[in-house]
C-alpha cells in the first residue's frame, strides 16, 4: 500500500511537467495546426529564465569589511549584491532565496514575447506547407536556440535551488496513519504538482469562461467559418502561441530545483511529450493532460522493483510501448477528436 | 551503360570519379600550411563520409520517395552494428560476413519494425519510429546487456571464440581484414608538399557505396520507383485505382533500413567498436538532416548532405580561438578581436549552431536543399547566355 502511494506521488511530478508541456503542444496544434518540435526548447528556455533571474540578483560589487581580516591580516573584502543596497540585507537576502517562484514573473513576459516572436517570424509560414516541413524547421529551430543557450550558459548543469522553506521532505506516511518515514516526499514536488494543477486549471478556465477563450474553441473547432463571421482569429491564435509558449515556460521554470537545467533538457524532454500528445490524442486538450499524468504515474510504477523483477528494464520503454499499443488500437488516441489527424 | 540513361550513367561515373579520387581532391593544400587543417582527405573522416553517404542514400529512398518521415533510422544502423560485431567474434576477423550479416539482420528488424509502423502514417509514423528507436537505444543500453556491452559497448577481444580464424599469437590485436589485407593499412604518397593516403578500408566503402549508389539510382528510375512516388503525391488516388500501397512502402522501409544495417556493418569493419549511442534519437535526426540539406528525393543530395555535416563535425569543430586569431591578424588589433567575437560561437564548439542555421535556411529558402541551390545557380548562368545568343526566342502557338 504504502509503496503504492509512493509511486503515484512519484509519478504526479513528472506526470505534471509531461501534462504541461504536452498542453502547450495541444495548444498549438489545436489552433494553427503546426506540429512544433521546438516546444521542448521553450521549456529549456524557461528554465534559463530562472537561472538568469537569480544571476541578475546575485550580481555584486566588492566592499572592504574592515572588522574583519582574512588569513593575510588585510582587511576582509566582502562581496554584497546590490540587491542588499537596495532593500537592505534582510529583504535582499530573501529575494535571492526566492528566485525560483520570481522568475514565474519574470519568464511570463520574456516567453510570451518570445512565442509571439516565434509564430509571427518563422512558423506563419508554415501553415500551408506539409507538416513534414513543420516538423523540420521547428527541429532546426530547436537545434539553435539549444547551441545560442549553450554558447551563453555552458553545457553544465547549473544548480538553482529552490527556497530554503521547502527544501525539505514531507512525511506522508505520517500524515495518512502509516509508520513514519515511510513515504517522504520532497515540498518542492507537492508544490510542483500544485501549481500544474493550477495553471492546467487556469488554461482551461480561460478557454471556458472568458469570451476570448470561447472564439478560440470556435476557431479550432471551424475556423474560416468563425473568419466568414468577421473575427481576426489570425491575432488570437498568434496570442495563443504566446500563451503555449509561457505555459512550457512556467513548466521549466518551476522544474529547475528538481533537476538542474542545462541545455538539452529540453529534448529529452520533448520526445516523451510528443509520445503523450500522440497517446492523448492529437488536438485533445483533456487528452493531453490525462496522458501526461497517466504516463508519469506508469513510468514510476514500471520502476518498482518488484516489477522489475519480473520485466526487467520494462521502466525504460513503458511509455513507448503504451504509445504503440494505443496508436495501433485507437487510431485517435485516447480522447482525439473525430476527423483530426486520423490517418 | 549498366541499364541507365546516360545522364544517370554519367552522373554514377562522376559521382565515382570523386569517389575514387577523394584522397587527392579532398587534400587541395599542402601538408604543414595555415590551410592543411581543411584538409579532409585523411582515412578516418573519408571513411565516414561514404559511410554515413550509404545510410543516407538508403533514408533517401524512404523519405525522398514514399514521403514517410522516419525518425527512428538510427536503430537499423545500430543493430547492424551490433550484428557485424558479433560476427567478428564468433566467426572472422574478415569484414565480408559481417557486412552480410548486418544488412540481413536489419533487414529483419526493419521489416517488424515497418510491419508495425506502415499502419499509420504522417505524425503517427514518426512517433512509431521514434519510439521503436528509443525502445531499442533503452534495452541496448540496461537489459540486453549480455548481449551488447551495455554503456561500455563491445569490441573484439583476443579471447573470443572465432572458429574460422587461426588462434592469434600471444599478444596479438585482432585486426578487421579482408582476406588478409587489413581495413587500416594505407600507402602513403609524398608529392612535393603534399601527402596522400589511399586506405584499404576506405577504397572498400567506397566501393560498396558506388553499388548502393547504383542500386538507387535503378530504384528511382524502376517501375517500383514509380509506384512509391505515387505514394508520396497521392496515396487516396492510388488506393482508388484498386492498388495497396502497403506492400510498396514496407518494401522501401525494409530496403532503407538495409542500407542502414549496411552503413553500421562497414563502421563496424572500420572502427571495431560498437555502443549504444549510436542508435539514439539524434543519430536519427542527423540522418534526416543529412537527406534534407542535401535535397530529398534527388539522387546525389543525401551524399553530399552526408558529406557536409561530418566535415562540419570534424573540421569546422577544431577552430579555435587562436586559429581564427591567426587569420585575421592581418587586421589593426580592435577590428581583430571584433570580427573574432562574432566568428567564434559560430565555429569551434559552436558547429551545431552554424548547422542548425544552415538546415532552418534550407528548409525555408530550398526545399530541395543543396541541389536545388546547384541547379538554380546553374539555370542563372545558362538564362544569361541564352538571353545573349538568342535574344528573342517565342514558343510557338498550340
Amino acid at each position: 500500500m504504502e509503496a503504492i502511494i509512493l509511486q503515484i506521488l512519484n509519478g504526479l511530478d513528472k506526470g505534471s511537467a509531461y501534462a504541461l508541456i504536452a498542453l502547450g503542444l495541444t495548444l498549438i496544434f489545436g489552433t494553427l495546426g503546426v506540429v512544433n518540435f521546438a516546444h521542448g526548447a521553450l521549456f529549456m528556455i524557461g528554465a534559463f529564465c530562472a537561472v538568469t533571474l537569480s544571476r541578475i540578483l546575485t550580481l555584486s560589487h566588492t566592499v572592504i569589511d574592515d572588522t574583519k581580516t582574512d588569513f593575510l591580516g588585510q582587511p576582509l573584502k566582502v562581496e554584497v549584491p546590490y540587491v542588499y543596497d537596495m532593500f537592505g540585507q534582510a529583504t535582499g537576502e530573501a529575494i535571492i532565496d526566492w528566485a525560483v517562484p520570481l522568475s514565474l514573473l519574470f519568464a511570463i513576459p520574456v516567453m510570451v514575447g518570445l512565442g509571439v516572436l516565434m509564430e509571427r517570424g518563422l512558423i506563419k509560414h508554415f501553415y500551408k506547407r506539409p507538416h513534414a516541413d513543420q516538423i523540420l524547421v521547428t527541429f532546426g529551430l530547436a537545434i539553435v536556440l539549444q547551441e545560442i543557450i549553450k554558447y551563453f550558459y555552458g553545457a553544465n548543469p547549473i544548480p538553482t535551488p529552490a527556497p530554503d522553506a521547502f527544501r525539505g521532505s514531507f512525511d506522508f506516511g505520517a500524515a495518512l496513519g502509516f509508520d513514519p518515514n515511510l513515504i517522504i516526499y520532497p515540498y518542492w514536488r507537492i508544490i510542483y504538482f500544485a501549481f500544474a494543477t493550477v495553471v492546467i486549471g487556469g488554461v482551461f478556465a480561460f478557454l471556458q469562461f472568458t469570451t476570448f477563450g470561447m472564439v478560440v474553441r470556435a476557431g479550432m473547432a471551424d475556423r474560416e467559418t468563425v473568419q466568414l463571421l468577421g473575427i481576426n482569429i489570425d491575432r488570437r491564435f498568434t496570442l495563443m502561441f504566446g500563451l503555449a509558449a509561457a505555459v512550457a515556460g512556467l513548466a521549466g521554470v518551476m522544474y529547475t530545483p528538481i533537476n538542474s537545467p542545462n541545455y538539452h533538457m529540453g529534448m529529452d524532454f520533448l520526445v516523451l511529450s510528443f509520445v503523450v500528445v500522440v497517446v492523448g490524442g492529437m488536438g485533445s486538450l483533456p487528452g493531453a493532460v490525462l496522458a501526461g499524468f497517466l504516463l508519469g504515474i506508469l513510468e514510476s510504477f514500471a520502476s518498482m522493483g518488484v516489477v522489475l523483477n519480473i520485466l526487467p528494464g520494462i521502466n525504460q520503454i513503458i511509455i513507448y510501448l503504451v504509445a504503440i499499443v494505443i496508436l495501433l488500437t485507437r487510431p485517435r488516441g485516447l480522447m482525439g477528436r473525430k476527423g483530426v489527424m486520423e490517418d | 551503360m549498366f541499364g541507365l540513361t546516360k545522364k544517370d550513367t554519367g552522373l554514377l561515373i562522376v559521382v565515382a570519379i570523386l569517389t575514387l579520387l577523394a584522397p587527392f581532391i579532398l587534400n587541395p593544400f599542402p601538408e604543414g600550411s595555415a590551410m592543411a587543417q581543411f584538409n579532409a582527405g585523411y582515412p578516418d573522416l573519408m571513411q565516414r563520409f561514404v559511410i554515413f553517404g550509404i545510410f543516407a542514400i538508403g533514408f533517401n529512398i524512404l523519405f525522398g520517395l514514399t514521403g514517410y518521415l522516419s525518425f527512428g533510422h538510427a536503430a537499423f544502423l545500430g543493430v547492424g552494428s551490433y550484428a557485424a560485431i558479433w560476427m567478428m567474434k564468433l566467426l572472422t576477423m574478415n569484414v565480408l560476413p559481417a557486412i552480410i550479416i548486418s544488412v540481413l539482420v536489419a533487414g529483419l528488424f526493419s521489416l517488424a519494425v515497418g510491419w508495425i509502423s506502415l499502419r499509420r502514417s504522417g505524425i503517427y509514423f514518426s512517433i512509431l519510429t521514434l519510439a521503436f528507436a528509443q525502445m531499442s537505444y533503452a534495452l541496448a543500453y540496461s537489459v540486453l546487456t549480455p548481449i551488447t556491452g551495455g554503456e561500455t559497448g563491445l569490441q573484439p577481444k583476443v579471447d573470443d571464440p572465432r572458429i574460422l580464424d587461426a588462434a592469434l599469437a600471444e599478444g596479438a590485436t585482432p585486426k578487421a581484414n579482408i582476406f588478409g589485407l587489413q581495413m587500416g593499412q594505407s600507402f602513403d604518397l609524398q608529392l612535393g608538399g603534399w601527402l596522400f593516403t589511399f586506405n584499404a578500408g576506405y577504397y572498400l566503402a567506397a566501393v560498396v557505396m558506388l553499388l548502393a549508389f547504383y542500386l538507387s539510382i535503378r530504384i528511382f528510375r524502376s517501375p517500383f520507383g514509380m509506384m512509391l512516388r505515387a505514394v508520396k503525391s497521392n496515396q487516396q488516388r492510388l488506393n482508388y485505382t484498386g492498388l495497396n500501397p502497403k506492400p510498396y512502402t514496407l518494401a522501401a522501409f525494409v530496403i532503407s533500413g538495409m542500407y542502414a544495417g549496411l552503413a553500421g556493418g562497414l563502421l563496424v569493419a572500420m572502427d571495431t567498436q560498437v555502443g549504444p549511442e549510436r542508435m539514439f534519437w539524434t543519430a536519427s535526426g542527423e540522418v534526416v538532416l543529412m537527406t534534407i540539406l542535401g535535397g530529398a528525393a534527388t539522387l546525389i543530395g543525401p551524399v553530399l548532405g552526408a558529406g557536409l555535416i561530418k566535415y562540419m563535425e570534424n573540421i569546422l569543430s577544431k577552430i579555435n580561438k587562436d586559429v581564427l586569431h591567426q587569420w585575421f591578424a592581418f587586421l589593426p588589433d580592435g577590428l581583430e578581436d571584433f570580427i573574432v567575437a562574432i566568428v567564434y560561437p559560430f565555429v569551434g564548439k559552436g558547429w551545431h549552431l552554424t548547422l542548425g542555421l544552415i538546415f532552418m535556411a534550407v528548409v525555408i529558402f530550398l526545399p530541395g536543399g543543396l541541389v536545388e541551390a546547384g541547379q538554380r545557380i546553374a539555370r542563372l548562368f545558362r538564362r544569361k547566355t541564352q538571353d545573349k545568343t538568342t535574344p528573342a526566342k517565342t514558343e510557338p502557338a498550340e
